[in-house]
């Protein structure tokens, strides 16, 4: 019973606050006496979730803490409420928080040399204003850079515990891969029926073991 | 299981003819270039030509400028044609490259000086390849494109990144946070509306104030209503309230109390300023408006109220001329007062 009236309590805190609680947050809301340990809330918590399940609403930790929010599957629908469209962010302002948010901390100068194009102040005041990124720091050279780094409301925002929740980033591939192409020439001379001599590039061809009839 | 590799054996013949097509160079011909002929794209024979290596201008005027720099550019050059990134074929994307440069200059297109440093780049790669190179060292002297390959493969992996980045469930486009307020427990903040007569009454208390000062010392500076505007925001930004009375430096006088008035009226008239009363019969706050411009108490007559406060000493309606319009006989009244004061 004790534990249903947490798990009530914390949704009502939820619900009432609009905002992500974290779990120092939700314990304040008790009486001192009657206060749940973190575990019991991250049991509420857990009950919250479960409850929610194959509902329009669903539990999500995020950095400044637990939310309840309206499924995404539903966005589509649901934006339909406001007239206006979501705003859209060009590709340059995204490639700049993309290279902040994997990157951080970051100068600009770091940025202008992945992407080969010289960062648009703007896209950073708008970054900034949208207080996603912020200077975190100096780098110690000549001329003392700012260091960009992403904020919580960025993690919030795109619905993110810490950065390990990001996407993760394509693996790069090595120019030696290439080398067995080039002695392919030599390898194709050989009859047909025997095995190829390299491993196969295409990730969905054959490797190695390849059929040798 | 088929092997894709034995059916490469029977192809070089059909592809030697590919390789002379009018649209394709004949980089194989040359035994230790790097670059490998037609016939194999990453492992598998290539059957037909590609026949999309040339883009009609009109459509080029179109996303041209929506490449985000010279490795955009290049990678989609690379891209469109399933070229493998590792196994660029040089002399053709270099090509093709400056076939954009060059109609990019045509279109006048702001070109950035980064595609010509990157067209520069693409010659000397090609350059260094074309120098014979040792068979020994063909295995561990670098490729002269691996530098432009890292680069385009650390670019091509943060496109992705936000790519992947702008797909992420994002609050107020996919997802909201769900809330039920409940107005039970919020204190009802309901505020009333301040009339002009209020702010009469209020500014009518700072007046008698005023002239409890009149004999302190009356700086003889013109004083511009613009300006007391700025300080009032300047005084409102900090902690975002202040008290209506605080705003008024009573040892400025007479003169100095209207400024500040008619100050506060053109900031409100201009919606900068919020006038709130936290009761009914409350002190005035003045506090920064954060909504868009807009009227923040209707009804109010700012150039009225402010000649009938003024007391037929503002004939002018407009604010910014003020100071000139506000006669010199009341900035005299203060000095003679101070005259007398001092004397």
């Amino acid at each position: 019973m004790n534990e249903d009236h947490v798990r009530n309590v914390v949704e009502a805190a939820l619900l009432a606050a609009g905002r992500p609680l974290s779990i120092a947050e939700l314990a304040q809301l008790f009486d001192e006496d009657a206060r749940p340990t973190t575990d019991g809330l991250r049991e509420a918590l857990a009950r919250i979730a479960a409850d929610h399940e194959g509902r329009a609403v669903e539990l999500r930790e995020v950095a400044s803490g637990f939310r309840l929010q309206v499924r995404a599957e539903f966005g589509r629908e649901v934006s339909r409420l406001w007239p206006e469209r979501p705003q859209r962010y060009s590709r340059a302002l995204l490639e700049t928080l993309a290279l902040i948010a994997y990157r951080q901390p970051i100068t600009r100068s770091e940025i202008e040399s992945v992407r080969g194009v010289s960062v648009n102040p703007n896209i950073v005041k708008t970054l900034m204003e949208r207080n996603w990124v912020r200077v975190v720091g100096h780098r110690d050279v000549p001329g003392r850079p700012e260091l960009l780094g992403t904020t919580r409301d960025f993690l919030d925002y795109f619905g993110l515990a810490d950065l390990d929740d990001l996407p993760p980033l394509a693996e790069l591939k090595a120019m030696a891969d290439l080398n067995p192409q080039l002695v392919l020439p030599v390898a194709v001379e050989g009859v047909d029926g025997e095995e190829p001599l390299l491993p196969a590039l295409a990730p969905d061809a054959p490797a190695p073991d390849a059929p040798t009839a | 299981m088929t092997r894709p590799h034995l059916s490469i054996v029977p192809k070089p013949a059909e592809d030697a003819t590919a390789g002379e097509g009018p649209s394709l160079p004949i980089e194989g011909n040359l035994p230790l270039q790097a670059e490998m002929p037609f016939a194999v794209v990453q492992g598998e024979p290539l059957t037909q030509l590609p026949r999309d290596l040339y883009i009609p201008p009109q459509a080029l005027e179109v996303f041209l400028e929506a490449f985000e720099g010279p490795l955009d550019l290049l990678l989609y050059l690379i891209r469109r044609q399933n070229l493998d990134i590792l196994d660029i074929p040089l002399a053709d994307i270099t090509r093709q490259y400056m076939d954009y440069i060059g109609m990019m200059n045509e279109l006048q297109l702001e070109l950035a000086g980064e595609y010509l440093v990157m067209a520069a780049t693409l010659a000397e790669i090609k350059s260094r390849m074309l120098l014979p190179r040792s068979a020994e060292a063909t295995t561990d002297e670098a490729d002269p494109r691996a530098e432009l390959v890292r680069r385009l493969q650390e670019y091509e992996r943060y496109k992705q990144a936000a790519e992947s980045i702008d797909h992420l469930p994002r609050l107020e486009r996919d997802t909201w946070v769900a809330s039920a307020p409940s107005d039970v427990y919020r204190p009802v903040s309901s505020l009333p509306k301040v009339s002009l007569q209020e702010m009469i009454v209020a500014f009518r208390e700072v007046v008698a104030r005023a002239q409890m000062f009149a004999h302190h010392h009356v700086q003889r500076e013109r004083l511009s209503v613009r300006a007391r505007m700025t300080d009032i925001l300047a005084t409102v930004e900090g902690d975002g309230f202040a008290e209506f009375t605080r705003l008024f430096r009573a040892e400025e006088g007479r003169m100095g109390v209207t400024v500040t008035f008619m100050a506060i009226l053109e900031l409100v008239r201009e919606g900068l300023l919020d006038l709130v009363q936290t009761e009914v019969y409350g002190p005035l706050h003045v506090r920064r408006a954060n909504r868009p411009p807009v009227r923040a108490v209707p009804d109010l007559p700012a150039e009225g109220a402010a000649a009938a406060v003024a007391a037929g000493s503002v004939e002018d309606d407009t604010i910014a001329p003020l100071p000139d319009g506000l006669d010199d006989d009341d900035l005299d009244d203060d000095l003679d007062h101070e005259d007398e004061g001092i004397a």
